[in-house]
């Protein structure tokens, strides 16, 4: 091991190297554009991982909403396409039955209505929930506090409104909180003012009312709109969905095969496309990186190959000084490493720029696409390590060819 | 210093082989100035490459210093190489990236020499054929005669037992084939053996004895009148 350390070994290299700086700018090219490509691709991965957890985020990501629609099978007497609604004792009923699987259920009705403040007036969305609805869908506020428990007991006439609906109705620097907005000709007072999402978000611009406010005002008795439902850590979400739906139908008279009756989305499985689909992303990220620095490798022993026939002479007028055939090995081994792990080397380097300039063109703001595209410093390293290994395996086949012909045959005139 | 006793070489050309050596017997000692003389294909090279350990012989016996040169290995050749014999080609066989200087110093590095030193020594060395100023130079600066030097300078960095020189003047013309030869001579009397390769009369005659080779065997050796001179 001594040889590494020693001066004259980099010289010789270094001497050769120079010597032929085609050969060695087009190795490094091959393995350089494999590295970077790996480096690149898994950093943009990752960034498209965190645009789509930031996008997720402000959810709780195991939900499922369920909503009524129109029945498509007669049953029990009943015609095809019959309405109905949700009620409130469906949600006592689920809430008992699936104690154990769910964690947090939110009822919701909503609604659209003209909001009118002074002069200013607008169309939104009228929700009635209750504040267990910030615990699945977070919301961020600008001013304020969202729905408690005490509105939704006292039937507070209280609304949080979003950070669009105050721009358009209140004064610039005006204080929203406590103020009084109309709603259908019913004066609220204002607050909370709640910031857009980043992420999805399934309500729009929605003023929210206490839910026993909502029912009473506008008149919908036991009836609700639909619900969201939040499953306790380690329950089938799939599974859930599907018991839910068979006690619904049930409860509702609708026949258990009927697929149209209830509309349901699961967040969960959803997300697990998205998820699935980033894990192949990645997959094939490293198989497109780890392919191509193989090929970056192979075409740094092809030209080692190829210089060492060129250099047949040389190698042979250098045994007949006495090198014995394991320092030319050694020698060109060490050549191969050398252009692979400079070549790796520049190839992170390019990589870490790119990404760099990635996260400064699209890595911030509302309409970021790649989120913080980094690569894990381990990954690195493997790659690192891999190439060193590959540029000594492959190194070996040049240098077993440089000494495979007898001196005398080397240094043949011609 | 070199015993030879019936040494026999042949290759293999296809599935028949060509005698080129049959049975020669040769005795050089130390400090001797050797020329082998001989038409093109007489077998000079092939037995100055066996001398110098760059080919194996077939039958015979091969004394280098005393050691009998018997299955060598690779490993083993390169180290004898590097210890007792010095290589003079026709065409030079300088390193074309390397300088003059680095060029005469590699065998020393194969010694495993510090480069300080091995570049002191090459130096003295390049000093001797003349050459100082023209260290720093690459081979394809140099005309034929510097390069035949420098590679004389190399073949001596190593104070070696045995300068082995195939045709060292082949490829110069007859003012620079002159200084070549005497340089060899001036080496020859500080006690240096030298064994030369050439097919030209009038280089043979420099040299100290001729021996002469035909269709793979001796046909004469003899001593010039340059030994009578000297002695
Ligand atoms: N490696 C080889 N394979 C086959 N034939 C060879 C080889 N080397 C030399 N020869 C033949 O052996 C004969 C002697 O060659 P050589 O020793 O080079 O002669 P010289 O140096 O006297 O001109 C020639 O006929 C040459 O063609
Ligand atoms: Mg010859």
């Amino acid at each position: 091991m001594k040889f590494l350390f020693d001066s004259d070994t980099w010289q010789e290299i270094y001497g050769s190297i120079r010597k032929n700086k085609t050969r060695t700018a087009i190795t490094i090219v091959g393995v350089l554009w494999g590295i970077f490509l790996l480096v690149v691709l898994l950093g943009a991965a990752r960034g498209i991982e965190n645009n789509f957890n930031k996008i997720f985020g402000n959810f709780a990501t195991n939900s499922v909403f369920i909503f009524p629609r129109a029945t498509e099978i007669p049953f029990k007497g009943f015609q095809k396409n019959r309405r109905f609604s949700l009620t409130t004792k469906d949600v006592e009923v689920l809430k008992s039955e699936y104690s154990n699987e769910i964690k947090l259920l939110a009822p919701r009705s909503q609604t659209s209505n003209l909001i009118v403040k002074d002069f200013k007036t607008g169309n939104f969305q009228v929700s009635g929930d209750y504040p267990v609805l910030d615990k699945i869908q977070k919301k961020e506020l600008m001013y304020g506090r969202f729905l408690n428990g005490n509105d939704i007991l006292s039937y507070a006439k209280v609304c949080v409104i979003s950070e669009e609906m105050y721009k358009q109705l209140f004064e610039k620097n005006e204080m929203p909180i406590g103020q009084l907005v109309k709603i259908n000709s019913i004066n609220y007072k204002v607050v909370g003012v709640y910031k857009r999402s980043n992420g999805i978000s399934f309500d729009g611009d929605t003023a929210y009312i206490p839910f026993s406010t909502f029912q009473k005002v506008y008149n919908r008795g036991n009836r609700i709109g639909w619900m969201m439902i939040t499953a306790n850590d380690g329950i089938d979400i799939e599974q859930m969905e599907v018991d839910i739906l068979l006690t619904l139908k049930n409860l509702h008279k609708v026949h258990p095969d009927d697929k149209r009756a209830f509309g349901s989305i699961n967040l969960g499985v959803e997300i697990g496309k998205v998820t699935g689909f980033l894990t192949g992303m990645q997959f094939l990220t490293w198989f497109v990186g780890i392919a191509t620095l193989i090929a970056g490798v192979f075409a740094i022993g092809n030209i080692l190959l190829i210089t060492v026939k060129e250099r047949t002479k040389e190698i042979g007028i250098r045994r007949a000084l006495g090198a014995t055939p394991i320092s030319i090995r050694r020698q060109i081994v060490l050549e191969s490493i050398f252009l692979t792990t400079v070549a790796g080397m520049l190839g992170i380097v390019f990589g870490a720029l790119v990404l760099f300039g990635l996260d400064k063109m699209v890595g911030s703001g509302d309409d970021a696409i790649l989120i913080n595209p980094t690569v894990n410093i381990p990954i690195i390293l493997l790659a690192f390590l891999l190439l060193v290994i590959l540029g000594t395996l492959i190194g070996m086949i040049p240098a077993y060819m440089a000494t495979i012909v007898k001196p005398i045959e080397a240094l043949r005139e011609e | 210093m070199i015993e030879i006793k019936k040494l026999h070489k042949s290759y293999p050309i296809g599935k028949d082989s060509l005698h080129v050596l049959k049975g020669i017997d040769l005795h050089i000692k130390e400090g001797e100035f050797v020329s082998i003389m001989g038409s093109s294909g007489s077998g000079k090279s092939t037995l100055l490459n066996i001398v110098g350990l760059l080919d194996e012989h077939d039958e015979g016996e091969y004394y280098l210093n005393g050691q009998l040169i018997d299955n060598l290995n690779e490993k083993k050749a390169a180290i004898l190489r590097n210890k007792f014999l010095g290589f003079v080609f026709q065409s030079f066989n300088l390193i074309s990236y390397k300088t003059a200087l680095e060029n005469v110093a590699l065998p020393l590095y194969y010694k495993g020499m510090a480069r300080k030193e091995r570049l002191k020594i090459a130096m003295d060395y390049l000093d001797k054929v003349e050459l100082k100023d023209w260290a720093n130079h690459l081979p394809n600066e140099l005309s034929g005669g510097q390069k035949q030097r420098v590679a004389i300078a190399r073949a001596l960095v190593t104070q070696p037992k045995v300068v082995l020189a195939d045709e060292p003047t082949g490829a110069l013309d007859s003012t620079t084939t002159d200084n070549v030869m005497d340089l060899l001579r001036d080496i020859n009397n500080e006690g240096m053996t030298v064994f030369v390769i050439t097919h030209e009369e009038e280089v043979a005659e420099q040299t100290k004895r001729i021996v002469r080779l035909k269709d793979g065997v001796i046909i004469s050796d003899e001593l010039t009148n340059i030994n009578s001179k000297a002695v």
